[in-house]
């Protein structure tokens, strides 16, 4: 009697065999239905709407970068010509101001770039511009950071980062797309 | 010879499969993990354009998404085939923006409000008329935060 509830007890496990046919049913469901977003893209903060005219600030005409892209698709910057590839080096040269020259901006904090597009410009031309611009910006920060924390922009810790960006501000300033260009 | 002595040992190699159940679950985890439940149909062609400054959006519940581009070809003959918005599985209008907005405002409690941000999900061949006056309607609804959402640029 002793021996045979001893076995009993031996035998008394639950069959875990049909485990792995339930877990393969709910792996099969999530493989299907999973759509693995790409959620990444660039940040922006849009200004404030208001319905009065904008008051017209006065900005000393060194320290705006005027970038124009048309329906074209083509960018003019302070009116000439350029190429969205060279767009990086010379906003960065415009920010930091190197050689104190008197056409580009007075201090980092003092840089406006200025970005007005058609209503026909493509979208993607746009991001292009909008990426280089970012990229420009996040270099110089990372570099400022560099020196100044020995680290990466994106390691430091929010009073840190508070630092930099009053060092570096990222002034953008968009303004209302002019009517040109065909929409469709 | 003593090789093929050994007929005893045909019966009896059989795969553990005991921690198979582990292995499975493993992945069912990580599948769970990484799922978006998808809740809108597509109905406009959305390719985000490439760039490389990238942010990444980390509070699902704190996104929305509005999408811009043409109309796929099974909607066509409803909608046309120039740029449309679509928001949530419908297709709206720029005036629905502010209450499409306001709806999700209210399922997210109140402290975390300024962190909803409105990811924009926009064909690459839009113009940017239309982008801008949903822009305009963004800010007129005081919805600052916006993501242009990217594919990632592999040089």
């Amino acid at each position: 009697m002793a021996r045979k509830s001893a076995r009993d007890r031996m035998s008394n496990e639950i069959n875990a065999g049909a485990m792995a046919d339930i877990a393969f049913l709910l792996l099969i469901f999530f493989l299907v239905t999973t759509t693995i977003m790409e959620d990444r893209g660039i940040l922006v903060r849009l200004p404030p709407w208001s319905d009065d005219e904008p008051e017209i600030v006065d900005l000393n005409q060194r320290n705006v970068l005027s970038i124009l892209v048309n329906a074209q698709n083509q960018m003019l910057v302070r009116g000439e010509p350029f190429e969205v590839e060279n767009l990086k080096e010379r906003a960065m040269e415009f920010i930091m101001n190197p050689n104190n020259d008197p056409d580009l901006a007075e201090s980092p904090s003092d840089a406006v770039i200025s970005l007005k597009n058609d209503r026909g410009t493509r979208y993607d031309a746009y991001i292009e511009v909008y990426n280089e611009i970012m990229a420009a910006y996040n270099t110089l920060r990372d570099e400022a950071s560099q020196r100044q924390f020995g680290a990466y922009y994106d390691d430091l810790s929010l009073a840190q980062r508070r630092i930099i960006r009053a060092e570096i501000p990222m002034i953008i300033s968009e303004a209302e797309p002019t009517d040109f260009g065909e929409e469709d | 010879m003593s090789r093929f002595r050994k007929k005893r040992g045909k019966s009896s190699p059989s795969i553990q499969t005991a921690s198979l159940p582990d292995i499975i679950f493993m992945l069912l985890f990580f599948f769970m993990v990484v799922t978006v439940l998808r809740d809108a149909e597509i109905i406009v062609q959305v390719t985000t354009p490439e760039a490389t400054e990238l942010t990444s959006l980390e509070r699902k519940s704190l996104v929305h998404y509005i999408y811009i581009g043409r109309p796929v070809e099974r909607y066509q003959h409803i909608y046309g085939t120039s740029p449309r918005i679509q928001m949530g599985d419908a297709i709206r209008g720029l005036g629905d923006i502010a209450m499409f907005v306001g709806e999700h405002r209210l399922r997210v409690p109140e402290n975390q409000v300024p962190a909803i941000t409105t990811s924009l999900r926009v064909d690459q061949e839009v113009t940017m008329g239309i982008v801008t006056d949903v822009k305009t309607e963004l800010r007129k609804a005081e919805q600052y935060k916006v993501n242009y959402s990217t594919r990632p640029r592999i040089d």
